[in-house]
């Protein structure tokens, strides 16, 4: 369990210090209480789940023949926003950067970005779903939160 | 938060305890009923769990029209709104609109966008605060402010217009249609006090109401024969709002108004109704005032009719003094005075009410006189004298200090009144508001102001709110930055502006960096000076509201020191015993509708440390090109108008980033 512990830490502040996550991230586990338990995976579900559906609409929208920018924009913006609520900060970054092509019209680079945001998107899914499982074990052999 | 007066208004009824508006539980702001509306999920889950944290009461909906539909379901169901800007059903600021005209509740605008330009337009639109995303908690925390300080400002109005009205119940909630509460949006303020300036017509016209919330209607002679026609061909009980409104078929009256005034003369007519019987009218009512002295004294029936009416208040001993004095009729004649009684009664606006004319009775009866809206206000007959000689020189006053005695308040709407302002924003003004008092005004009012302390209640009214989440001091800190690129752009269109504009620095450093950037080195050292000074010049709007009509003529001086700005002179109510803000008046206003206008040279200052405070300056620094001589001897300070010389010399009209002309004092009406 001090083993448990110890990794948990551990990759808990890799994460940060990557910059994966930011100080956000730290915000939602503080909202995490005994009556919303679960509310960090709760709220990474929501971002999964819309993130993966905003990253289709900007493919499909950057697949159009006349590629519609505000509509671009708009979903980028969103993703921008949801992002930087949870803490992904290279997610959010990565929107920053998308968005300053987009002003451009630059098709190009915005498909760059794309896969950029993409590529920073599946790195931190995973990068959670990992630090959900070991908190879980952890919990599992009778861990409890916050690690002192 | 305590609203001074006795009269208070029973609670409509309400699932929060502390919604009365002037009682706040012990638990506030536990409760707070919040809804949040954003289109994205995750957010709102994050939001709404944050403000559970708050112990706020919160409800979540990811469309607009749901939030509207919502807010018109439960009209008085949620204390405040907060809204993403951009959504896909509706774009936030329209939402913002529609529930500013049709709830009147504070709405606070978020985004991750943090461009300027759209926190400008949250200020435009009215937002009370802009949140940028990632909202943390401690941001949420403080959101209760906003609706405390409405409600202040709203239930000082409200007192000001239908105090005996008040247990009507929902009126407290809706104080806005009589209210000419603008949102907390600085160019609100300004393009209405520029209103009341430049109109003296009684219905106010209300082509800014798409910005702002609903402005007051004042009630005029015509307009209110209009109604009582209305409401006597439909018969009274039949009247409702809906049809008078239609019957009245006045362009710019609203349902709301035309139902506050109903409620206000059944109020009336109960009264009479109750007072019949008896002959003189020694006793509450109003309505035994003969004809013929009454018309001669029409105005000061038509004063005591105003203040008896709203306040239903005057104390029959009072009432039975003036009347003996001035009419000393017995009541015969009480129908037909009737409908003069209206008149005067409603004639809140009526041009013809001076002092001089019924002065005597009036302060001999010691009576609650307001001129303007029949508040009852205690106001000492000798305070009235002193009132009235200044008077003149209340041009327009517009200033709503947040004087927390009704008496203050009575005095600045009664010094309006003999200014043919029509639009006093009484209690209107919401913290931000506060200083909406022309300058001019404010100089001359002063020495009467400090009399009745409203001085100190404005400073002391001045909300600092010095613990600002972080969000919002990004924010503030972002607006500064926008502020002093601002004005340095104004001031010159040197490129070195981009050097101070990319500075991020806060207000206190200002100075210093000031120092660094050329061309300005003389002003900074005015401003310098004159920082002291400045730094009794509160402050008032938790920054978001951050005025895009704040000339950003101040070269600089973000700080507390001078530079000017809002229009809302609140800062000038601060220094009052400054006397700087003289001839800014009118210039104030008039320039609010062009924003930018450099005339006033006032730089909206953001306090760094406040988070978001706009130092109102209400100093006019005076350009070059004109005339502000009588600036000039305000400051005494030739060194500044060299310095301003100079500079207007180095500048041209510059364009800031908001498009406002550099230096167009035309309208100055030094």
């Amino acid at each position: 369990m001090e083993q448990l512990q110890r990794k948990l830490a551990e990759y808990t502040t890799s994460l940060y210090n990557e910059k994966i996550l930011d100080e956000q991230f730290i915000q939602l586990q503080q909202l995490q209480d005994e009556s919303n338990p679960d509310f960090v995976v709760e709220v990474v579900s929501l971002f999964f789940e819309d993130s993966e559906r905003l990253l289709n609409e900007l493919a499909k929208a950057l697949n159009q023949a006349n590629v519609d920018f505000k509509k671009l924009d708009a979903h980028v913006h969103q993703m921008k926003g949801s992002s930087s609520s949870i803490g992904a900060q290279r997610v959010q970054r990565g929107c920053i950067a998308f968005r300053n092509y987009c002003d451009d019209r630059n098709v190009e680079g915005c498909l760059k970005c794309l896969q950029q945001v993409k590529n920073e998107y599946t790195l931190v899914k995973n990068k959670l779903e990992t630090l959900f499982k070991l908190e879980k074990q952890f919990v599992d052999a009778g861990g409890s939160f916050p690690i002192v | 938060m305590n609203i001074g007066s006795g009269s208070l208004v029973t609670v409509p009824s309400s699932t929060g305890s502390w919604k009365s508006g002037d009682v706040v539980s012990d638990q506030f702001p536990v409760g707070l009923r919040v809804l949040v509306v954003d289109d994205d999920p995750t957010c709102l889950r994050i939001l709404e769990k944050m403000l559970r944290n708050c112990h706020y009461e919160v409800t979540k909906c990811n469309r607009a029209e749901i939030a509207l539909s919502f807010l018109r379901e439960n009209k008085n169901g949620f204390d405040i709104v907060i809204s993403d800007v951009h959504m896909p059903d509706m774009d936030g600021f329209k939402l913002l609109e529609h529930i500013g005209l049709e709830m009147d509740l504070p709405v606070i605008m978020m985004s991750a966008d943090d461009s300027k330009d759209v926190v400008m337009k949250g200020v435009t639109h009215g937002a009370y605060d802009y949140l940028i995303k990632p909202v943390r908690i401690e941001a949420l925390k403080n959101i209760w402010q906003h609706v405390v300080r409405k409600r202040k400002y709203e239930w000082k109005d409200n007192n000001f217009d239908q105090s005996g009205s008040v247990e009507e119940g929902d009126r407290q909630q809706k104080p806005s249609e009589d209210v000419d509460y603008s949102s907390s949006a600085n160019e609100g303020n300004w393009k209405n006090s520029k209103k009341r300036k430049e109109e003296e017509e009684e219905v106010e016209d209300r082509d800014d109401t798409s910005n702002l919330k609903k402005p007051r209607v004042v009630w005029s002679v015509e307009l209110h024969q209009q109604f009582v026609q209305a409401v006597h061909q439909l018969g009274i009980d039949k009247a409702v709002p809906k049809k008078i409104l239609e019957l009245m078929n006045v362009p710019g009256l609203t349902r709301e108004n035309v139902a506050s005034h109903l409620q206000k003369y059944r109020l009336y007519l109960r009264r009479l109704s109750g007072v019949s019987q008896h002959q003189n009218g020694l006793n509450n009512s109003f309505m035994g005032h003969p004809d013929a002295t009454f018309c001669t004294i029409s105005s000061l029936n038509g004063l005591d009719l105003q203040a008896l009416a709203a306040a239903g208040q005057i104390p029959a001993q009072n009432l039975a003094t003036l009347q003996a004095a001035a009419l000393g009729k017995s009541a015969t004649k009480s129908a037909i005075s009737m409908p003069l009684d209206q008149r005067n009664f409603f004639s809140f606006e009526n041009s013809k009410l001076r002092f001089p004319e019924g002065p005597q009775q009036l302060n001999n009866s010691n009576k609650q006189i307001d001129l303007l809206h029949g508040i009852p206000t205690t106001m000492e007959s000798k305070q009235l004298a002193n009132l009235h000689h200044p008077s003149q020189s209340f041009v327009g006053m517009n200033m709503q200090v947040n004087s927390t005695s009704q008496h203050n308040n009575s005095v600045l709407m009664r010094l309006s009144q003999s200014q043919p302002r029509t639009q006093l924003l009484n209690g209107a003004n919401n913290g931000s508001q506060v200083s909406r008092l022309p300058l001019s005004m404010q100089q001359s009012l002063s020495p009467v102001l400090t009399q009745s302390g409203i001085v100190d209640n404005a400073r002391g009214s001045v909300y600092n709110p010095v613990s600002q989440a972080s969000s919002m001091v990004d924010f503030s800190v972002n607006q500064s930055k926008e502020l002093q690129s601002y004005n340095f752009s104004l001031g010159s269109n040197s490129s070195g502006m981009s050097s101070l504009t990319n500075q991020g620095m806060l207000q206190e450093e200002v100075n210093s960096d000031i120092k660094g950037s050329r061309g300005f080195p003389s002003n900074y050292d005015i401003f310098n000076e004159l920082q002291p000074k400045s730094q009794n010049w509160g402050l008032q709007n938790d920054g978001s509201t951050f005025d895009a009509s704040l000339h950003p003529c101040m070269q600089g001086t973000q700080d507390v020191s001078s530079q000017l700005l809002l229009q809302q002179g609140i800062s000038s109510t601060h220094n009052s015993g400054q006397n700087r803000n003289a001839p800014i008046e009118k210039p104030m206003y008039s320039n609010g509708d062009e924003i930018g206008h450099s005339n006033t040279m006032c730089g909206s200052q953001l306090n760094s440390g406040g988070g978001n405070m706009l130092a109102v300056k209400a100093e006019r620094f005076p350009d070059a090109d004109h005339q502000n001589t009588n600036i000039r001897e305000q400051f005494g300070r030739d060194d500044l108008m060299s310095a301003f010389l100079r500079q207007q010399a180095s500048v041209g009209p510059v364009e800031t980033e908001f498009g406002f002309d550099g230096y167009t004092l035309d309208n100055l009406p030094v």
